[in-house]
């Protein structure tokens, strides 16, 4: 019998306030060590936290796009720990009264027509705050703190433990990136900290109980998290084959060595002492608190696939076009312009041709010098066969390269009208096949292919802009 | 002059017949003289004091004086003072000098009273006798042999001495009552939330409250009224418009109902202390009040529940001073984690650390039910006491101490004895509502007080119910013979 994995997902999306939870220091990323901290962050005597409104607010949106429960009067709770990055000697969290209870993240698995999707469901998300850094390598024989980051607003999301691959889970972590930054609450910025994992992971055979659970800490991009949780499925597996228990224990991922590696085992688990902080009231959230929030929320991206489908598009497709909202809106305003029975083809131009240009050229999607608005005109004259879908490329080519402000203007400036006047396309092919005899008798005697020469000839003589299918149905009339 | 009522004294200042300067420099005289003897002032600056009284001299010679401006003050050393060395009494903020103001330092200077210096405490305001203090104890002014009270013992000393006009206190479980009782002061404890915790350091953050100590009702509520409202700084801090604390001062007494709760006028008390009760609240009925019999069933469990909850929140308050970034750090040690051992050890005073251990004991897991949730039920209890009992009365009378200023180490071997000298005061700070204690009388030459508790929000009905007593009797005026 086959091992069974068990993943949960632990993951801290910094929340994107100008400010801090409990402050008003900048949460820039990037400044001077120090710079950024207010007598607050420095955890002075005497000082007292005020919380940000707009870190909660955050919280609220997050649970009003994941389906859960808003706790109107969550409370902050102290968690006690002595490091020198922690100023307080406790982390101001919560702990029983979570701002969000429950919801659902939705997350497709597959390609193509193999596509599925699978809900994971979310045990709780609480706010809480960033400690600050401890700098082990800048100077000799000592520790440098650096509290900038002290105090900058988290939501900690927790999952249930219901993936079952590093795929899933990936696909999970996938999923929740794409939709913080789509409702805006955070800038998904892997690198600098911004969205990072812990994968809470075990093994048993199918249908005993949860196994013993090693955490894997601080996973900050896609590619890792599978590597960790691969190596460490292995590993666990491999322990328990060879007769031996897991321990539950706190893990780091080595990138350089792909392997995993126990920093702490449960007997050095410490007593956080968890109470509620007195310096907070609990954070009073209105009806109308909620509402405001709502209204101000973007479409989210699982209502807009459905839409998309409706129109169209496969399960895959409306996927793609929703992977992030920049991608989402771009794809919304070319086809406000295409019209929407262009919606495939607007996915297949952007899926296509666009998003290889911009990876090429390393732009993110804001800085495409081709505006939806330019994309959608573009589409639109190839739907209305003002152009042909090879004239099209040009075309694209051209407003990337800025040489006019719309398709039409393109099209009228360099003269690319498709040809759809049937005496002069006749005229055209009537010169080919004069001038082509052995293909024609080649096409005569039964060879398919030779027609495509002919077509081929014609569409060079028209420099591409015959249409096409006026060529075809000419050539095979006067051909029979 | 060093006799005389804030609003004497301002008074003096508008007809110029004293500068704040003068009056500044009368007191700094005073604490140069008297201080060597009670060690009531830890830090002292006299050029920073004139400087503030010359300021104060300007403010009133443009015409812009407020009912306060250039009158002097001592600050607890709990408040953080901008440029002021701040030491909570430890030897951890032994040169802290405190980066910003706190809130009742800030307002304070804004009405233009001019700081006379930090005055001595109970170190981090733990203790009953001003013992604990790093700086050493400070003396009774009454009986320099005896303990002042604590924690805020510099505050009743000072202003018992008449080294300065009033000070301001902080209270939680009693600190600024039961220094005023044994010093022959007015204290008051406002409601939890009427003043800012900004810039205070915090002892039990659900508990603390800064209040005025000064001779008289008046003082008080004058004080009171320069300090209190509204900080978004503290977010327990209560959203009300401000009020005038003066307001109902010479409102009559008549038909005012005194609750007396039957738990505290048993057999058990002290007889002398009973006996200056009762005479005082022989003199509130003259004034048109009646007394009845209220109860108060949970309030023998206040000091189990404040004993946990206190020590609790001062465990986790107390977890900043750990030599990283400010403070005492020890001068040697092998690797972090002795770092804060050693640092904290050699920082901390054993009152300190007896309570840091306490209350990480009651927050540790499988100890958390036990002990701090069901301290918290108490608290709710002894709050709901005290709602009962304001439905059959308006104010509620009990000593403030089970007896008058004791000597210097009767207690402080045995901290349980020392806690349970907190027995009238506790239950107020765990109900959050406002108390205050005023002079009642002498035994055996030493002052005794009367403690007033009344329903939130009702500071301004205690200051008037003791206003009023304090027209008709002269034991806020006594003052110390050796200091006159």
């Amino acid at each position: 019998m086959t091992w069974e994995v068990v993943i949960g997902i632990e993951t801290h999306a910094q929340l994107a306030t100008q400010s801090k939870i409990f402050s008003g220091a900048s949460t820039a990323f990037g400044a001077e060590p120090n710079a950024q901290t207010s007598l607050i962050d420095l955890a002075m005597p005497g000082v007292l936290p005020v919380v940000n409104r707009e870190a909660v607010g955050c919280a609220i949106r997050f649970g009003l796009a994941v389906g859960s429960k808003i706790d109107q009067h969550s409370i902050f709770a102290r968690k006690n720990y002595f490091y020198p990055d922690l100023p307080k000697g406790y982390q101001i969290s919560q702990f029983e009264n979570p701002v969000v209870v429950g919801g659902q993240i939705v997350l497709q698995l597959g390609q193509g027509d193999d596509l599925v999707e699978k809900v994971v469901n979310l045990t709780r998300a609480h706010m809480e705050e960033d400690a600050g850094k401890s700098l082990h390598e800048d100077f000799q024989g000592r520790t440098g703190v650096d509290l900038n980051r002290a105090g900058t607003p988290l939501l900690e999301i927790v999952t249930e433990p219901e993936m079952r691959s590093s795929a899933e889970a990936v696909a999970y972590a996938r999923a929740l990136h794409s939709l913080v930054r789509w409702i805006g609450i955070c800038d998904g910025n892997m690198q600098e900290g911004s969205f990072r994992c812990d994968a809470n992971v075990s093994v048993r055979k199918p249908g005993q109980p949860f196994g013993t659970r090693r955490e894997i800490k601080n996973l900050n991009s896609f590619r890792f998290m599978q590597q960790a949780i691969d190596y460490e499925v292995q590993w666990q597996i491999n322990e328990l084959e060879e007769g031996r228990a897991i321990q539950q224990a706190t893990v780091l991922f080595d990138p350089d060595t792909g392997e995993t590696r126990a920093m702490r085992s449960k007997e050095d688990a410490q007593d956080y002492r968890y109470f509620p902080d007195p310096d907070l009231l609990p954070i009073a959230i209105s009806d109308e608190w909620i509402d405001r929030v709502r209204g101000e929320m973007p479409e989210l991206p699982q209502a807009m696939r459905e839409r998309f489908q409706a129109l169209g598009l496969s399960a895959y497709d409306a996927a793609a076009v929703t992977a992030s909202l920049e991608i989402a809106r771009y794809y919304e305003s070319a086809l406000k312009v295409a019209g929407n029975a262009q919606a495939k083809v607007a996915a297949n131009w952007i899926m296509g041709d666009f998003s290889a240009r911009l990876n090429r050229e390393g732009l993110d999607i804001e800085a495409a010098p081709v505006t939806p608005e330019q994309l959608g005109g573009l589409i639109a004259r190839i739907a209305d066969q003002t152009i042909s879908n090879a004239i099209g490329k040009k075309v694209f080519d051209a407003l990337w390269q800025g040489q006019g402000k719309s398709a039409d203007e393109i099209i009228e400036a360099q003269g690319l009208k498709q040809i759809t006047d049937t005496g002069a396309i006749e005229a055209l092919v009537d010169e080919v096949l004069a001038a082509n005899p052995g293909n024609v008798a080649e096409f005569k005697a039964g060879k398919e292919k030779a027609l495509n020469a002919l077509v081929g000839q014609i569409m060079k003589a028209a420099k591409g802009k015959a249409n096409p299918q006026q060529v075809n149905d000419l050539l095979k009339k006067k051909l029979s | 002059m060093i006799n005389a009522s804030l609003k004497e004294l301002a008074s003096a200042l508008d007809s110029k017949k004293i500068s704040s300067l003068e009056l500044t420099d009368l007191f700094l005289g005073r604490i140069a003289q008297h201080n060597p003897l009670i060690n009531a002032f830890v830090t002292v600056d006299e050029e920073k004091s004139r400087a503030a009284a010359k300021a104060a001299d300007a403010i009133r010679a443009a015409g812009n004086a407020g009912p306060l401006t250039g009158v002097p003050i001592a600050h607890k050393d709990i408040f953080c003072q901008d440029g002021w060395r701040t030491t909570c009494g430890s030897r951890m903020l032994e040169n802290f000098i405190a980066p910003y103001n706190a809130t009742v330092v800030e307002r304070c200077n804004q009405a233009g009273l001019v700081p006379l210096g930090k005055v001595n405490m109970d170190e981090f305001a733990m203790g009953s006798s001003n013992e604990t203090s790093y700086y050493g104890p400070v003396r009774n002014p009454w009986d320099t042999d005896r303990v002042p009270g604590g924690s805020s013992g510099g505050s009743a000393a000072a202003v018992a001495a008449r080294l300065a006009p009033a000070a301001t206190g902080t209270d939680t479980g009693g600190s600024i009552r039961q220094p005023a009782a044994l010093c022959g002061l007015t204290g008051l404890k406002p409601s939890y939330g009427t003043v800012s915790r900004w810039g205070m350091i915090a002892f039990a953050s659900s508990l603390d409250q800064a209040g005025p100590m000064a001779r008289s009702a008046e003082d008080c509520g004058l004080l009171l009224n320069a300090f209190a409202g509204f900080d978004a700084k503290d977010s327990t801090s209560l959203e009300r418009d401000n009020e005038d604390y003066t307001r109902s001062l010479y409102q009559p007494l008549k038909g005012l109902r005194i609750g007396l709760p039957k738990e505290f006028f048993g057999t058990d008390g002290d007889a002398a202390t009973m006996a200056a009760i009762e005479a005082a609240l022989a003199e509130y009925r003259k004034l048109g009040a009646e007394t009845v019999e209220v109860s108060l069933p949970s309030i023998s469990q206040s000091v189990s529940a404040y004993y946990v909850i206190a020590p609790a929140e001062a465990s986790s308050n107390l977890s900043r001073f750990d030599g990283v970034r400010y403070g005492y750090r020890a001068p040697e040690y092998t690797d972090l984690n002795d770092m804060y051992a050693k640092s904290r050890a050699q920082g901390f005073g054993e009152e300190v650390k007896r309570r840091i251990l306490i209350g990480t004991y009651v927050l540790s897991h499988g100890y958390y039910d036990a002990y701090y949730l069901q301290a918290q039920r108490i608290r709710r209890l002894i709050a709901s006491d005290f709602d009962a009992a304001f439905k059959q009365c308006d104010v509620i009378a009990s000593p403030t101490t089970p007896g008058t200023a004791f000597k210097f180490g009767e207690k402080s071997g045995d901290p349980v004895q020392m806690y349970l000298s907190d027995i009238y005061t506790i239950g107020v700070n765990l109900a959050g509502i406002p108390a205050l204690s005023h002079p009642c009388g002498e035994i055996n030459g030493l002052p005794t007080g009367m403690q007033l508790i009344g329903p939130y929000f009702s500071e301004h009905r205690l200051l008037n119910v003791t206003h009023q007593y304090q027209q008709v009797t002269d034991w806020h005026r006594r003052m110390p013979t050796a200091f006159a």
